[in-house]
């Protein structure tokens, strides 16, 4: 079994930090998108592309992609929310906002499927798009169980949350994280934010966290959330599997199918007089 | 927004039992319908053409190198020019959807057998070369031309090296497909790679048959491209058949929308071209038996083509749907979960 714990160590960094990660406490979330804003100020992220109102609640962002390394989903459910004997306004109606952003996986498809070795784990197990390598094959694009990395139209290449390296590396915390007012995100070590975070859901009534079990199909999140209803309200994949688990299956099949290939043109040749 | 994707994500069932959400087949939770993948960014005529050209290419490699030990010149220059010209196409194809085609050698940069592409870059870098010498000896000693020394050798040895590669680029495109996450193209992963080669090999079997009618050569030079268009045709669709059986909900894409057309469009092509195949082994009179041939070769290569068409678009269309991400990874759950309260009871 592979280590799946310390993504770092397994790719080859001797001496590294301590994973880093963010929790993104969605229960605390005002839907301010000051970190939509902040992450495209910091990593110079250019307009996703003309002035679009989505109709979609308050989010006029729609989903992660090239140009949008935080999203924050807005969902108006209509579910009884007073307490029982509680007084004044307020009916039936709640709202959820959740800021989305990579899951920095432990074990990432897009790095895994990425042919030029762009995509690169760095030593505080993040992963991250080197640009100056990217040929914008788009392989990452589907290979991601998350729909968050994608190619930018009219530069060609593939672009996604960097957990703001270039800041991380000199101790300051990433730019989302720094412009949240309500700790909604929160960044650290890894291993601090989970006991954080299992403390947390224990407060919340119908919380639940995702993304922070290292036994899941990627092996656990970087970036891992406490929700208060189904991940697919959010968006997110109920079940997200890394989709090179299979690979050396598929390789045996491809194999096969090879061997099988040679053996009809055979077959074509012995039926031959 | 369709009538199941409701703006607060939940589902009818889901009001009637908060506690325990339970997500039936036709209903499920999304976030205003929209997709949980970003969608593949490759483009038709490129990948799907890529996909084709390099069966077409891998099965003509392997026809190329039979026809040259059996003697057989005009099968042998017809699928060794097919192969190399198959293969060059394939590789525009490849550089051409790149966002940024200038960077195609980063390709090259590294070796992960964890990336199809890289592996396949790697491969293709080896075969191109090979099915590129296989052609060019082979036709040099067609013209006539004077006989430069070591042609032949250095003919055998790259027409047996692009023959042993050919059927891994006839099918490394299935694993590149297959891994990643778009729902039809992952699920459908154990027989892919029998499509491809299959259809490859019917591709090929099928530029045979064309080429060789159209050259004029005698009836038996056809014969192994008669034998392989048919077992590959065989293949094809027993695979496709076994894979689309097998799938529940993530076979849907391959019978609707473009992707549905396209994979109809391959299976009339490969039955009315096998059948055509069949009669041309007739003894027939030698224009007819010619014209039936080729006219067959002709849908043999379109179905084979048509088939990767029908499966890129049904991966595109799977990713774009949240329904076939979101139902099958909630079953997953559910059975998990059933699996543990009954492994405690």
């Amino acid at each position: 079994m592979t280590e799946t714990t310390d993504p770092a160590s397994r790719s080859g960094y001797a001496d590294h930090p301590p994973r880093m990660g963010f929790f993104t406490d969605t229960s605390v979330c005002i839907g301010c998108k000051a970190c939509e804003v902040a992450c495209k100020e910091w990593n110079g992220v250019p307009s996703a592309g003309g002035r679009d109102l989505l109709g979609l609640s308050y989010d006029n962002t729609g989903g992660l992609g090239a140009d949008t390394w935080r999203h924050v989903a807005f969902i108006e459910q209509t579910k009884p929310m007073r307490q029982e004997g509680a007084d004044g306004p307020g009916g039936d109606m709640r709202w959820l906002m959740a800021s989305d952003v990579c899951k920095h996986c432990t074990n990432a498809a897009c790095l895994d499927v990425c042919p030029t070795g762009s995509l690169f784990r760095t030593e505080f197990g993040t992963v991250v798009v080197q640009e100056d390598i990217c040929n914008g094959c788009g392989y990452c694009v589907p290979a991601c169980p998350y729909g968050v990395i994608d190619r930018r139209e009219d530069d060609g290449r593939a672009w996604k949350c960097t957990m703001c390296y270039d800041r991380i590396g000199d101790g300051l915390e990433p730019a989302c994280a720094k412009a949240c007012p309500t700790d909604s995100i929160q960044y650290g070590p890894l291993e601090e934010l989970r006991e954080r975070a299992a403390a947390r859901v224990e407060e919340v009534d119908g919380a639940r966290l995702y993304g922070d079990d290292p036994s899941d199909g990627v092996g656990g999140d970087g970036a891992f959330f406490l929700l208060l209803d189904e991940p697919e309200v959010y968006g997110l994949p109920p079940d997200p599997v890394v989709t090179t688990r299979d690979l050396p299956s598929m390789w045996r099949h491809v194999g096969a199918a090879a061997g099988v290939m040679a053996a009809l043109a055979v077959a074509a040749f012995g039926g031959a007089k | 927004m369709t009538t199941t994707d409701r703006p607060n994500g939940s589902s009818f069932q889901r009001k009637q039992k908060a506690e325990r959400p339970m997500v039936p087949k036709a209903e499920f939770g999304s976030y205003y319908g929209s997709p949980v993948l970003n969608p593949p960014v490759w483009e038709s005529p490129d990948i799907p053409g890529y996909l084709f050209l390099g069966g077409l290419a891998g099965g003509s490699s392997l026809l190329g190198a039979g026809a040259s030990l059996t003697g057989r010149p005009a099968l042998a220059a017809v699928t060794k020019s097919g192969a190399i010209a198959g293969a060059a196409l394939s590789m525009y194809f490849l550089v051409h959807d790149l966002g940024r085609p200038a960077r195609f050698l980063n390709m090259l940069r590294v070796f992960k057998v964890t990336s199809p592409m890289s592996v396949g870059s790697w491969l293709l870098a080896a075969y191109v070369p090979a099915a590129g010498v296989a052609a060019a000896t082979d036709l040099w000693g067609m013209a006539g031309l004077r006989d430069l020394p070591g042609r032949r050798l250095l003919g055998a040895a790259s027409t047996a090296g692009a023959a042993v590669l050919g059927p891994f680029v006839a099918s490394y495109t299935a694993a590149l497909i297959s891994d990643t996450a778009v729902p039809s193209w992952h699920d459908g992963y154990p027989e892919m790679p029998f499509i491809f080669t299959g259809s490859g090999a019917m591709a090929a079997g099928g530029l045979g048959l064309l080429g060789t009618s159209v050259l004029g050569a005698s009836a038996g030079e056809a014969v192994p491209a008669r034998n392989l268009a048919l077992l590959g045709a065989a293949m094809e669709s027993a695979a496709m058949r076994r894979m689309t059986r097998r799938l529940t909900l993530t076979a849907e894409p391959f019978a609707t929308g473009r992707a549905g057309k396209y994979v109809k469009a391959a299976k009339i092509l490969a039955g009315l071209g096998a059948a055509g195949t069949v009669a041309s082994a007739f003894p027939l009179p030698v224009r007819a038996r010619r014209a039936v041939a080729a006219v067959s070769g002709v849908a043999l290569v379109a179905g084979s083509a048509c088939t990767r068409w029908g499966i890129f678009h049904a991966g595109v269309a799977s990713a774009e749907d949240p329904k076939y991400t979101v139902i099958p990874q909630r079953e997953r759950l559910e059975s998990e979960a059933a699996g543990h309260a009954g492994s405690k009871g």
